[in-house]
């Protein structure tokens, strides 16, 4: 089981966080609907490093964005969205 | 072969016996003996018949990897098949039996197909049946009957099994030498260390050796390394093993505190499940020795040399009397020392090297027969023993007669955990060994495990004496996979190891082919030309050795199984005994029935009251959010394919929420409740995945509305009041100002509850929900029955809702709003907000989402008898479906029966005459498309 450092809860089992998506298949509210097309069907899943979006939902309710190795689980950053990129 | 125990020595208790049975027949062992060490020492040779051929098996090895002696043990539902004789360590009352053999161990019937059947070759049940069905509906009775290995119990497991976590700096996993040195030097530099064993005893292989360590004898260096490491307080555990390596350093134990089929004493758990996170992982899981290949090296007799030398020095047991030692390296020489110390006549060292010039074989050869470049190639003998051998030596045949074969082909570092977590294995091309390479986690191998026991092997092992029996030969024990089945498998041109693996079954026997898997990878390797990496590894999958499944399950079984969420209205309707509808965690009463009420008949009347008088049902469970702040309004417009910004205060409507790929998500209603301040809900089902979709919404697509979500579900208990008479009712209790017109809210108090009244229809009737705070809701309840009696009310269920609802044409989450319908295919286009400023407008623009062509579109359906649940939609039967029903029920007031459905273009299809068809139920129906809404299509009953 994946141990996630949340930046406000420390680090937690990974049963306490629930993945929502790649980061780049987050769509725009105003995005057009080709945009939607290639966001929510033709994405990436990269085997290798990705940027996820997971949330402490068991937690604080945030959601993060994680820098994680699809393959071997590695975490390399765990950040806030509002966090200077 | 003979057993018999030696009068001193070991780690047992002579000084106390232990009687158990095996097979009904009483036997005597002491505190310390494994199933196996006492019945060898009571020399007893047959343990059980193996699994695809029935052929006689004994003991093979000293620990968890054996293949060969698998036991029932236990009682009633503490009844554990396959466990394995060696590592069940005996008590009191122990009740044993041995497996696949009928009617008795020592005169089987199945084995008559090893007898006089040719054998089952690789892929037999593929190419027998294939394509012959008839034949498999034939055989198949037979074949089941001698298929399986042991018995399952027959009753529940009535012992408790708990989990539990732990931290730690450094995991330590095994404690022989290795794993003890580990945890003293890193205890000394002041780390946090858990140590465990699946052994009962610490020490490890120290236990099977003679010889000093660091000066002290074995047992006395084991108790100085207790004595210090209690002292600076490291946990350590015993007969627990380390069955899984897990993401992030987090590994899994398995800690037995009673042996399989033992009864724990009173309250205490059978078995606990650690999950352990620690920094570092050490693994000192140490090398498990591997048999040798020639014909019937299964028989009961030959064991593995270093098993025999624990049997010889840790339990004091010889296992034969005339024994034979066949070895491709030094280690197994050290057991024909052990075996002659222990009075056993050694025979010969049969040595399949050419020389060898260390100090332990030639001391050997001084004191024994000595052969070199020897291979043995048959083992004589059956189920009571083995009676010889027949060896190659230099060329030339020579036979011996021996009760007991001692074999060595050399040894497999255990990197089960290591290759878990992640980790890479080097293969050794002159010990034949894998041992582990680059570490993916935080953990280092040390000791046998990682290849400091390739002194003890020579790849020479690996290799089969040229012209050997290979039908008889075998590779993995446990499901009787021979050197012939490997070679057939690549004849048939299996190639990939994971084929191989998986079409003769070599390592898939509950043993993982601990002791086979090396041994067919470097048949396969010869077959191929290839070197033994380039044929590849199956993958090492947890658990390292069988669990059982109450240790997984813990204490999440009956009814811990799963949570179980009560409304607060639940005592209320317990008193009632009405029929439950689990609806997710939530229990929710289904129907009240009366006297002899079906469920059918309960809910028809309560749908007639509804449509007659008036009738209250709990809704408590809805999905409830409140949404407040300057930018309420604009957040919602983002959640709600509907206009939600020109809602005035005191209003609600319906709405509903689109996944991002434009598909309806769920519905509710939203209420603007205060001038910031709003009430949306959503479905029970669907509340937990809409406080997710709403978090998501104000964290990550607009973090810049200022805006706060409550999610309310719990805080606001609810009770829908429908029917003609809802309002009279409600009178009773409420001042007529407080009674709001449909879709309006008010604020009041009902039996002194301050309550929430919103207008809204589900039902179709004039109704009315009514929310107060949790349990504050009970009085109003109980007012409802009492002022709602001599209308005609009364409560009802989730079964006549589904009536109503449908007979109105109300969708509903999992039902009609099934993850695959747009606001086109519901109908409910019309009410999309033409700004499209929320979430799914952009994927709906698609045109395929646009476009009604060939969409399955929501209808309804009438019929003058039952419509089947499920049923789908044919022109003929039978016939392609063109749709299919998702609700039906009979009509409340009148004669008749209506479903909704959808159907391929059905808003163009009215009045076509379909059949309604479930081939499953055998039930049909003549149907005709119609509109959606049966009852009151104008919404004249719940305006006033």
């Amino acid at each position: 089981m994946q141990l996630i450092a949340c930046p406000h809860c420390g680090p937690r089992a990974q049963a306490e966080f629930e993945f929502d998506r790649a980061v780049d298949s987050v769509l725009a509210l105003d995005a057009s609907p080709a945009e939607a097309v290639t966001r929510l069907y033709e994405r990436e899943n990269p085997k290798g490093w990705s940027w996820e979006l997971w949330r402490h939902s068991a937690g604080c309710g945030v959601f993060l964005k994680l820098h994680r190795h699809t393959v071997t689980h590695e975490i390399a950053e765990v950040s806030r969205l509002d966090a200077a990129p | 072969m003979t057993g018999s125990r030696t009068g001193q020595g070991g780690i047992i208790d002579r000084s106390r016996t232990i009687r158990f049975t095996f097979d009904g027949k009483l036997y005597h062992g002491h505190p310390g003996d494994t199933l196996a060490s006492a019945l060898l020492a009571e020399g007893l040779v047959l343990f059980g018949r193996s699994f695809k051929y029935h052929r006689p098996r004994g003991v093979m090895s000293a620990g968890v990897e054996e293949p060969n002696a698998l036991v029932g043990v236990g009682i009633g539902g503490r009844f554990e098949p396959n466990t394995r004789a060696t590592d069940l360590f005996i008590y009191e009352g122990l009740v044993a039996e041995s497996q696949n053999r009928w009617p008795s161990l020592s005169f089987d019937l199945g084995a008559v197909i090893g007898l006089f059947g040719r054998f089952v070759p690789a892929g037999f049940y593929y190419k027998a049946f294939l394509g012959k069905p008839g034949l498999w509906t034939f055989y198949e009775h037979f074949i089941r009957r001698a298929a399986g290995l042991g018995r399952p119990p027959v009753k529940p497991d009535p012992d408790h099994y708990e989990h539990r976590a732990a931290f730690c700096d450094v995991l330590v996993v095994g404690a022989g030498p290795a794993g003890l040195s580990a945890a003293l030097s890193a205890s000394a530099a002041g780390e946090r260390v858990m140590l465990v064993e699946q052994d009962i005893a610490v020490g490890g292989g120290l236990h099977r050796e003679s010889e000093d360590i660091e000066g002290l004898p074995g047992q006395a260096w084991i108790a100085q390394a207790l004595t210090t490491l209690t002292g600076r307080g490291v946990s350590m555990l015993t007969r627990t093993t380390a069955i899984g390596y897990w993401d992030h350093d987090m590994v899994t134990l398995a800690q037995k505190l009673v042996e399989p089929g033992q009864v724990p004493e009173d309250g205490q758990v059978a078995q606990r499940l650690w999950r352990v996170r620690a920094k570092r992982v050490v693994l000192a899981t140490g090398a498990i020795e591997r048999p040798l290949p020639f014909a019937n090296n299964d028989r009961p007799g030959v064991m593995l040399a270093q098993a025999v030398r624990t049997y010889v020095n840790r339990f004091g047991v010889v296992p034969g009397a005339r024994a034979v030692v066949a070895t491709c390296n030094d280690d197994a020489y050290r057991t024909a020392f052990a075996l002659a110390d222990a009075g056993c006549e050694v025979v010969a060292i049969l040595d399949s090297r050419s020389e060898s010039p260390s100090e332990i074989v030639k001391a050997a050869a001084a004191r024994f027969n000595v052969q070199f470049d020897a291979q043995v190639l048959e083992a004589r003998g059956g189920p009571g023993g083995l009676t010889g051998l027949a060896a190659r030596l230099g060329g030339q045949p020579l036979s011996l007669s021996c009760d007991l074969l001692a074999v060595s082909g050399g040894v497999s570092p255990v990197a089960h955990l290591h290759m878990q977590a992640g980790g890479t294995l080097n293969w050794n091309e002159t010990t034949g060994t894998f041992a582990p390479d680059v570490p993916r986690q935080n953990q280092v191998t040390v000791g046998a495990a990682a290849g400091g026991a390739e002194g003890n092997s020579s790849a020479l092992g690996l290799t089969a004496p040229t012209g050997v029996d290979a039908r008889h030969s075998f590779v993995d024990f446990q499901n009787d996979v021979t050197l012939a089945d490997i070679d057939l498998a690549w004849q048939e041109g299996y190639r990939s190891v994971e084929h191989v693996k998986r079409y003769t079954t070599l390592g898939m026997a509950t043993d993982q082919g601990k002791t086979s898997n090396i041994v067919g990878l470097a048949r396969l390797a010869a077959l191929e030309g290839r070197p033994v990496p380039q044929v590849g590894l199956t993958t090492f999958r947890p658990p390292y050795t069988p669990v059982t499944l109450g240790l997984l399950a813990g204490h999440a079984t009956g009814k811990h199984l799963a949570v179980v969420r009560r409304p607060p209205l639940y005592d209320l309707h317990l008193e009632q005994q009405p029929l439950w509808l689990p609806s997710g965690h939530w229990m929710r009463p289904r129907a009240y029935p009366r006297g002899d009420e079906t469920l059918h008949s309960a809910a028809m009347r309560e749908a007639r009251t509804v449509r007659q008088a008036v009738g209250w049902v709990d809704v408590s469970t809805l999905g409830k959010f409140e949404i407040a702040g300057p930018d309420a309004a604009a957040f919602l417009e983002r959640v709600c394919a509907t206009t939600v910004a020109r809602l005035a205060q005191g209003r609600g409507r319906y709405t509903f929420m689109l996944r991002e790929d434009g598909i309806v998500m769920d519905d509710g209603t939203v209420w603007r409740i205060g001038p910031e301040r709003y009430l949306l809900t959503s479905s029970t089902g669907g509340a937990d995945r809409m406080a997710h979709h709403l978090a998501y919404v104000r964290q990550v697509l607009a973090p810049e509305l200022k805006v706060a979500i409550a999610n309310v579900q719990e805080h606001w208990a609810g009770i829908a009041v429908a029917g003609p008479k809802a309002k009279t009712l409600l009178a009773r209790m409420v001042p007529d100002p407080g009674i709001p017109r449909h879709m309006s809210l008010a604020r009041s108090k009902i039996a002194g509850v301050p309550v929430l009244i919103l207008a809204a229809s589900y039902s179709g009737e004039r109704a009315f929900e009514i929310y107060a705070a949790g349990t504050d809701i009970i009085p109003v309840w109980q007012a409802l029955v009492a002022q709602g009696a001599d209308l005609g009310g009364s409560a009802y269920g989730l079964e006549a809702l589904e009536i109503l609802r449908i007979e109105k044409g109300h969708v509903v989450v999992g039902g009609e709003i099934d993850g695959r319908a747009t606001p086109h295919d519901l109908r409910l286009h019309r009410m999309l907000n033409p700004a499209a400023p929320f979430i799914g407008a952009p994927a709906l623009q698609r045109p395929a989402l646009q476009s009604s062509a060939g969409r399955l579109r929501m209808v309804g359906l009438e019929s003058d008898s039952p419509i089947p649940e499920g049923s789908m939609l044919v022109s003929t039967m039978p016939g392609t479906p063109q749709g299919h029903v998702t609700g039906a029920g009979q009509r409340v007031l009148q004669k008749g029966h209506v479903a909704l459905g959808f159907l391929r273009d059905g808003d163009e299809r009215l009045g076509e005459q379909l059949m309604a068809w479930s081939p499953t139920r055998n039930a049909s129906a003549r149907v005709t498309i119609v509109d959606p809404v049966f009852y009151d299509p104008e919404g004249r009953r719940y305006r006033d």
